[in-house]
């Protein structure tokens, strides 16, 4: 098994809804997709992002985009104009998740 | 096939995007959304100072300068610049654009501020959709409630020969839903088309963020940024369409960029609710067609709910942010030690915050702890303090508890730049269901 982080298979883009933060992450090739949801779920995301996720985290799947979507509850400081983040709309957080490393087989980027 | 373009992804987008659009080539339609959430209570506010204004100044400046353009091209102009005064806003750009005859429409009827008082009194609890909390708790602190209307009305608008129609709150995505729904005839429960026209709404509703702006991959080699293409949909009947761009213009259309923007704001992608239909985001099917063209087909919608969605703004109390910036050496452990003398002479003063935020740029301001420890030599360290409170006092009091950090603090700091930082009045955003017997659009087209 090999370590790579999720910025070599995927991409990513966030938003916002009030003090939910949203981030979709896409997978770089077709066959990266299986893997994602494999491995990227919401426990390992609400993992991932503790500190800054307060609440629960949802997972969609979207296998027509080889994307999943992540709705992270409580991650704005109250979002909108109510936070005192200077990411208040959670803009950066796709690049975060991007960090997040994974288990893939050895011969699985060759 | 119709060109339906977007020249504007927010009030203050580029000003020069939709007068680009206009003169680079053949469109029918050209689309502008002026508006955020919280953008109607600063409209709200600058209308009850001046009972002229409350809409998207740009929007008129845009039709002055490109009037030679919309009266030659015939081009029909939809957007949500009207804000909270669309019948100024229509006044104000017919006298911009200058030729007698034009007909201009306004979809209102999306302002129930004066209305709230008696909805609730008699049962319509406008319940805060992230708390459930019913709008009773704030209304005396509201300062503007609009009503999401959809595409159906701008159609309706254009039913009526309006070239250009200009509207209060509707939807990002009605303003290109609506041009579809008038040419190709579709019907109120042809649902798979209205997502179709929902989804290229929302694919193009953020202006350049679906042509290469924002894109994670290749950023580096996006050609010509500074001349990026605003978005085109070639729309056909059946509901299919291709999301493209002008030739020669910079950014680029991918299935990469595609997909970045139509994951942007999502929720349940299956349940991507207007007031016009659901639309399913797991149905859609892109195909790269050509260069800086992707096709969108397949996709699939359900019955639109009984509900409109209302924006409601409120008084939510004040804040302040403030800023230093420190240097090498230490400059991380410095701003540190500058924000804890902070924090204790805020407490020497007993003043209260109901929020107190620390924040280091270049450590850990966007990603938490998961950047790590940053470097012992790190070059600098940007101090950001934020204070947030019901009462305006302590917030005040805060703004002036920066300034002297710079000379009694901590050494090699910079950057107080304009002195104290201000507060902000906050106004907050209560989304809030209505049912649709409860708000109609009111729709006007007259000729100028």
């Amino acid at each position: 098994m090999a370590r790579v982080k999720l910025v070599r298979i995927a991409h990513a883009r966030s938003g916002d809804k009030g003090d939910t933060a949203n981030v979709g992450l896409i997978a770089l090739r077709p066959e990266f997709y299986p893997l994602l949801v494999q491995k990227v779920t919401a426990e390992r995301v609400k993992e991932h992002f503790a500190g800054i996720c307060l609440g629960a985290v949802q997972r969609f799947e979207l296998p027509n985009l080889g994307a999943l979507n992540f709705l992270l509850h409580e991650s704005l400081d109250g979002g909108g104009t109510l936070s005192l983040k200077a990411d208040a709309q959670g803009k950066t957080y796709g690049a975060a998740l991007l960090r997040m490393e994974i288990d893939v087989p050895d011969d699985f980027l060759k | 096939m119709i060109r339906i373009a977007n020249g504007q992804g927010f009030w203050g987008d580029s000003l020069e995007a939709p007068l680009e659009q206009m003169r680079r080539g053949p469109l029918d339609y050209l689309t502008l959304d002026y508006l955020a959430e919280v953008t109607m209570s600063i409209l709200q506010k600058q209308r009850s100072r001046d009972p002229r204004a409350g809409y998207a100044r740009d929007f008129v400046e845009m039709i002055g300068r490109g009037a030679v353009d919309i009266a030659s091209s015939g081009i029909k102009i939809v957007a949500n610049a009207g804000g909270v005064n669309p019948d100024a806003c229509r006044d104000a750009a017919a006298k911009a654009l200058n030729r007698p005859g034009t007909r201009i429409g306004v979809v209102a009827g999306d302002n129930i501020l004066d209305r709230l008082e008696a909805l609730t009194a008699r049962g319509v609890e406008l319940k805060s959709m992230d708390t459930g909390e019913p709008l009773a708790s704030i209304l005396p602190r509201v300062q503007s409630a609009n009503v999401y209307f959809g595409g159906e009305a701008i159609a309706h608008a254009l039913a009526q020969g309006a070239q250009i129609v200009i509207t209060g709150r509707t939807t990002d995505t009605g303003l290109v839903l609506g041009p579809m729904i008038y040419e190709f005839g579709w019907k109120a429960n042809e649902w798979d088309k209205l997502a179709a026209g929902t989804i290229a709404g929302h694919t193009v509703e953020c202006g350049a963020q679906c042509t290469g702006g924002n894109c994670q991959v290749d950023w580096q080699d996006l050609p010509d940024m500074a001349g990026i293409g605003y978005p085109i949909v070639e729309a056909e009947p059946d509901g299919a369409f291709v999301i493209t761009k002008h030739q020669g213009t910079g950014g680029r259309v991918t299935v990469e960029s595609i997909k970045e923007q139509l994951l942007y704001e999502m929720g349940d992608p299956r349940e991507y609710i207007t007031p016009d239909c659901i639309a399913d985001f797991t149905s859609i099917q892109l195909e790269q067609v050509g260069p800086d063209r992707v096709r969108f087909s397949g996709i699939r919608g359900k019955p639109a709910t009984d509900m409109y969605k209302v924006s409601i703004s409120y008084s939510a109390g004040f804040k302040a942010i403030g800023t230093l910036m420190y240097s090498w050496p230490d400059a991380y452990a410095k701003a540190q030690a500058a924000d804890a003398i902070l924090r204790e002479r805020l407490h020497r003063l007993g003043l209260r915050f109901d929020a107190i935020r620390t924040e280091f740029g270049g450590v850990n301001a966007c990603h938490g702890t998961l950047a790590g420890e940053p470097s012992p030599e790190i070059a600098e360290v940007v101090l950001r303090v934020g204070v947030r409170s019901t009462e305006r006092a302590p917030v005040e009091r805060f703004t002036k508890e920066i300034a002297p950090l710079a000379l009694n603090g901590p050494p090699t700091v910079t950057g107080l730049g304009s002195g104290r930082p201000k507060v902000e009045e906050i106004v907050a955003y209560w989304p809030a269901l209505i049912p649709k017997t409860e708000a109609s659009p009111a729709i006007s087209v007259e000729e100028t």
